[in-house]
Formats: C-alpha cells, structure tokens, sequence
C-alpha cells in the first residue's frame, strides 16, 4: 500500500516521462480503474504552469499557538512515532522527526517579538536537490521539494546542506504510518505542502487550514503564479521577505513582518 | 645508488598471523557495532537531526584524506623525480589504496539505507559533489592501481611518469572533492568557504605521511630491515613542511572568516567560547597534533630517538581526529543563523534558542564503526606486505642516499 502511493509521486516527477507510464502499470487494478473513471488529478502530470507557496503573516502568528504543528503532525502521520523504549526522552526529542516548528524571536534593537511557523521552505534553488548524490531530493514541476523514498540512501548530506533545518532523518523503526505519508527508518523526509492534497485536488494544507480554524489566518497556501489567487494578492498588498533571502534560494514560504 | 630490492615482507608467521588476528577481531567488533546500528536504527547514535554526521564521519573523512596524502610520497618519488623516495612508492601507494578502502567502507556502513549501496551507485545526480566523490574515489583506487603496475612491471615501465602524474593530479581533485563536500554548503557559517579545499589539501599530505611513517617504522622494525637516518630525516622535514602549512591554513580560515563581522560569534566559538570544541581545537589539534610533534620531530635529543618520532606521528594522527571533530561536528553544533539581528527566545526545535550549541554525544558504537575502518585499511596493508613485494629490502642509507655512497 505503501508503495503505490509512493510510485505515484515518482510517476508524477516532472522531468521523469517514462517513469509515469511504468508507475501507473504498477498500480493496484481498483486505482487504475479510478484513474480512467474520472479526471482525476492523479492522472494529469504534474506542470510548471503553477508554482505552490505560502505567504505566514507573522503579525497574526499567535504567541504559544502550535495548532499548526498538532495539525501537520495528525495530517502526516508524525504523531505515530514512538519513542524506543529505554531511550533517552531528551535525546528523543533531537530525533524525532519535524515538518513545521514555531520560531519565537525578539529583535535586538527594538525588542519586537515575532512568532512564526518555520518548515521546508520550498526553495526554487534547493541546495538539498543540489547535493543530493542519488537524486533522491528533488523539485516537482509545481515547486515542491520531496524526498523519494526509494531512491534516499540516508547520507544526509541534505541535511548539512539545508539553510533551514527543515528536514528529518527517520533514526528509528517506524510502527505505524500513514499511506499518504510512508516513512522508513533511515530514510530522509520533510514538510512537502501536503503533496497528497495537491494531487486530491484540494486547495490547501493542514497547517493553513488549522491556522484558519483557530482565527489566526496567519497561513496563506496558494499558486505563486497565478495573480489572481488569494496568496498572490495577499503578497502584492503586503511587504514580505525570505528567510536568509542572501542565500538567493528564492524560497516558495514567504514572511511578511519579520 | 643500488639497484633497490623487493622482498615481502619476512615476519615470523605466529607474529603475522597474531597481527592479523588482532587487527581481524577489531574490524569484527566494528562489523558487531555496524550490524547493531543498522538493526536498531540511528536511535543508539549519539546523531541526531541537528548533527547529523558524527564520529563515523570523523574516521571515514580522516581515512579518506589520509589515503590520498599517503599517495604524496610516491608522487614525490614520480612527479618531482626525488630518486630518493621511489623506493618508497610501491608501499605508499598500497596504504593510500588500503586507507581509501577503509574509510568508504566506514561511510558506506553508515548510511541510513546501506542496502542501497546499488542506488548510489547507478542512479548519479551529477550536481552533487557527493556523486562526484563516488567517481573520483573509485577513480582513484584504479589509477593508483595501474601506477602500481607501472612501477612494479618492467614492460609497463615506459609508462611509470605518466601515469604518476595522472595519479598526483588525481589525488588533488580527490581531496579538493572532500573538502568541498564542506566547502560548499551555504548554509552553514563554518564550512561555507572555499578555503576548505585547499586546507584539506595541506591536513591530506600531513596526515597521510604520519600514518606512512608510523607505518612504515613498524613494518622495517618487525623485520629487522635497515632503515637508514637519512631517509628519516628527509621524512621529518617533509612532515615540518607540512604541519607549518596546516597552521598557516588554520589562521588564513579564521582570517577569511574574520572578515564578515557576522562570523564574529563563530570565531569566538572555536578560539574561546565553545567549551569541548574550543578544547578540541586549541589541545587536541594546535598543541597535541601540531605543535608537540614539530616539537619533537626538531628537538636535538628526542628528534633523533626513533620512539619519540613514531610518538609524534601518532600526536599528528590523534591531532587530525581532533581536526575532524572540530571541524565536522563543531561546525554543525555552532548554531544557523537562521535571523540575524535577532535573538531566539524559544523553537519548537531547538536551533540554538539562547545561544545553545547543538548537542551531539558519541556513542560507542559509532566509535567502534570508526576503528573497524582502521583496521580493515591496516589488515589490507600487512596482507599485501606479505604477499607482495611491496617493501624495500634496505632504506640502509648506502641504498638511498645518492651521496652516503660517496662520503663513504
Ligand atoms: S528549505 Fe531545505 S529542505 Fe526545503 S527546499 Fe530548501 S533546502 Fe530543501
Ligand atoms: S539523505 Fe537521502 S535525500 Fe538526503 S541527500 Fe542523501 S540520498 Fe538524498
């Protein structure tokens, strides 16, 4: 079960052509028989003609909200971890693995405090794509940075080389996972904008829709290409900045007030 | 100078086989420690998601630059025609094959996926200096095996220069290779510098030569051969050379780094502030591996005593383990600056809230990993001594030094 979810998301590799053909063949019956029956997205391949992205305003970040956190975690199955018993809780806790974390900085001259989510930041140019020595890291067509699992040989070079710490290295066995999200001991993984409701056709990701729930709105998901869409209006109307924005990554996660 | 003679190397055989048995059990209990970690996952490594290579990387970085710097003395022999050290070639070129095996084998063995060896090895990006190292670090075990058979098969001889200079210039882009795995990540202040290639450069040569000199003394000393003053000597200089090479590399990185005022806080973190890693740098890898052997090496008294020389080869060899702590793990615990200008008052994942560094612990296993690497490039080297006419019968100084003859 696991496999098939993941061969879709290697079939649906932009820059991958032939794979798509063979990752359909290799799909349970019932899946295909889906695919033909309705246009569903799954079956279209994935283009450049969108580019996925977020917008955090940080003036609406709550300070001591994680709803954020708590609903990456349930989306994603990183609430199934287990801690290996007779370990360490604190060494755990550097191990386990994050999506999304809350960041809370006081500037130093002002003593302004900002709270803000920081995850995987989706990089045009990500430095976790460039060195990755299988091409297991690597950036769809719409902008999201994966890891396909079944090419990761746990270096972790990716790792080293990510301004961002955004990704997580799977230390342990992992029990139970979800299908959507399929993780592995030893293999590297991290925030992928909820690829699985990109290829559902959904519109957002657990995070945004989390923050929305609480009143926050501080997470706009959207399609950095398209203007007309509430992301690309949100970031025509309001000053924004990358995070390490020297580094020229021209990230796909925008803040605005830090 | 004589014609130089080849012989195996003539060690008693309970000795060689004891040798062997020890080096054996050691690479078996880093096969248990490999096997026990691979089992249980990276949970009972003491890395995490902030320090993500440890103590394997320390061994497998040191071994692998340590190999190319073996290769140095017989490229010197070749390159540079020194006649000197070309009976020295055959062997350093096993030992730079033999580190190189057993550093990959420490790397490869800790991977998260290690079974996918095969992906690694079929499925390249070709942006990834990584990938580039799988090519240069294959590339070199062929190359300075083809120079081996240069310098050992009389029909091939035609060929020795050419193929010495292809390795020498191999083994620069190998270790350039390495230290730009560091070099050229951005995202972290300590390794964000291309000075880090060239550096590794200088620590290759002086690592590689205090293992071949220590080495190499326990090789002529278990079998009695004569190992003349002068080639000794000749060695130390080189091992002068290259260790004021290394402190004037330390200096021109911290310069190099002084220079944006947003390294200021890194610098202070290796000189002064940075607890076991300003320890690590000023004692482990300055006083202990740099400036106590050069100490010795060149002291009237003690730089002529054979043990006091094996001594400081082994301080330059524990002093390069420390250089790759410092380096490797020093520098993923120093703290991203993630937003300069502002202080962290609390992460949902650490990243250095209140000025912390990254903790990273080795475990024993990791450690054991390491050594098991060790042992399998020492097992490699004593089983190709013996088989193979790989060691001079005589560095007698009648035998090397061009002029011994004539003084005589
Ligand atoms: S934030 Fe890190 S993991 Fe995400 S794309 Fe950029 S470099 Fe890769
Ligand atoms: S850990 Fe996996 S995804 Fe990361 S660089 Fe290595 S192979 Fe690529």
């Amino acid at each position: 079960m696991n496999n098939s979810s993941e061969e879709i998301d290697q079939g649906r590799r932009g820059f991958l052509g032939a794979a798509a053909g063979v990752a359909s063949m290799t799909l349970a019956p019932g899946v295909l028989l889906h695919t033909i029956a309705s246009a569903d997205p799954r079956s279209e391949r994935v283009t450049d003609a969108v580019r996925y992205g977020m917008l955090i305003d940080t003036t609406r970040c709550a300070e001591g909200c994680t709803a954020c956190v708590t609903a990456c975690n349930q989306e994603n199955g990183l609430d199934l971890q287990q801690m290996p018993a007779s370990m360490d809780p604190e060494k755990w806790d550097r191990q386990e693995a994050r999506w999304i974390r809350k960041i809370k900085l006081e500037d130093n001259l002002t003593g302004r405090v900002t709270n803000l989510p920081m995850m995987c930041q989706h990089c045009e140019h990500p430095p976790c794509v460039d060195v990755c020595p299988t091409g297991a890291s690597f950036k769809r067509s719409d902008g999201i940075v994966l890891v396909d699992r079944h090419l990761c040989i746990g270096c972790r070079y990716c790792m080293m080389a990510c301004p961002y710490k955004a990704r997580s290295f799977i230390h342990a066995e992992v029990e139970e996972k979800l299908t959507l999200a399929p993780r592995g001991k030893g293999c590297v993984e991290s925030c992928n904008l909820c690829v699985h409701r990109r290829d559902n056709g959904e519109t957002s990701t657990a995070c945004a829709d989390a923050c929305a729930a609480q009143g926050h709105h501080a997470i706009i998901f959207g399609d950095l290409k398209n203007p007309e869409s509430t992301l690309s209006k949100a970031l025509a109307a309001m000053p924004s900045r990358q995070i390490r924005e020297n580094l020229a990554l021209n990230t796909g996660v925008r803040y605005s007030g830090v | 100078m004589k014609r130089i003679v080849y012989r195996e190397w003539r060690l008693s055989p309970q000795r060689y086989w004891a040798l062997l048995a020890g080096l054996a059990a050691i690479a078996g209990i880093g096969g248990l420690a490999f096997w026990y970690m691979e089992h249980q996952g990276h949970w009972v490594t003491g890395m995490n998601n902030e320090v993500v290579w440890g103590m394997p990387h320390i061994f497998a970085v040191f071994l692998i630059v340590a190999a190319s710097g073996a290769l140095n003395i017989a490229s010197i022999g070749t390159v540079f025609g020194k006649s000197t050290y070309q009976p020295l070639g055959r062997f350093s070129a096993l030992l730079a094959v033999a580190l190189l095996i057993g550093g990959l084998m420490v790397l490869v063995l800790d991977l998260g996926r290690p079974d996918r060896l095969i992906v690694a090895m079929t499925s390249y990006n070709f942006r990834s200096i990584f990938a580039w190292n799988v090519i240069l670090y294959s590339g070199f075990v062929a190359i300075v095996v083809a120079y081996l058979v240069t310098m050992v098969d009389r029909g091939f001889r035609g060929y020795y220069k050419a193929a010495g200079t292809f390795a020498f210039v191999w083994r620069l882009l190998l270790t350039t290779g390495t230290g730009s795995i560091f070099g050229f990540i951005v995202a972290r202040q300590a390794f964000d510098t291309a000075v880090l290639a060239p550096m590794f450069i200088v620590m290759s040569f002086l690592y590689g030569l205090a293992i071949f000199m220590l080495v190499l003394m326990f090789a002529f000393s278990q079998d009695q051969r004569p190992l003349g003053p002068f080639i000794i000597k000749r060695l130390k200089g080189l091992m002068g050379i290259f260790i004021s090479a290394v402190l004037l590399f330390i200096l021109i990185y911290f310069l190099t780094k002084l220079y944006g005022a947003q390294n200021y806080d890194l610098v202070s973190f290796y000189l002064v502030s940075g607890g076991r890693y300003t320890l690590a740098f000023w004692f482990g890898w300055v006083i202990l591996g740099l400036l106590a052997p050069f100490g010795i090496l060149f002291h009237p008294a003690l730089g002529q005593d054979r043990r006091w020389i094996a001594g400081a080869c082994g301080l330059v060899v524990l002093g390069g383990l420390a250089s790759m702590y410092v380096i490797i793990i020093g520098g993923q615990a120093f703290p991203m600056a993630l937003f300069p200008g502002k202080t962290l008052l609390e992460s949902g994942f650490h990243d250095g809230v209140g000025g912390q560094i990254a903790a990273y612990a080795p475990s024993m296993p990791e450690f054991l990993l390491g050594l098991g690497g060790v042992a399998v490039a020492l097992i490699i080297t004593a089983v190709g001594v013996r088989a193979l006419q790989f060691l001079p019968e005589s560095l007698a100084d009648k035998d090397v030094d061009p002029h011994a003859a004539v003084k005589a």
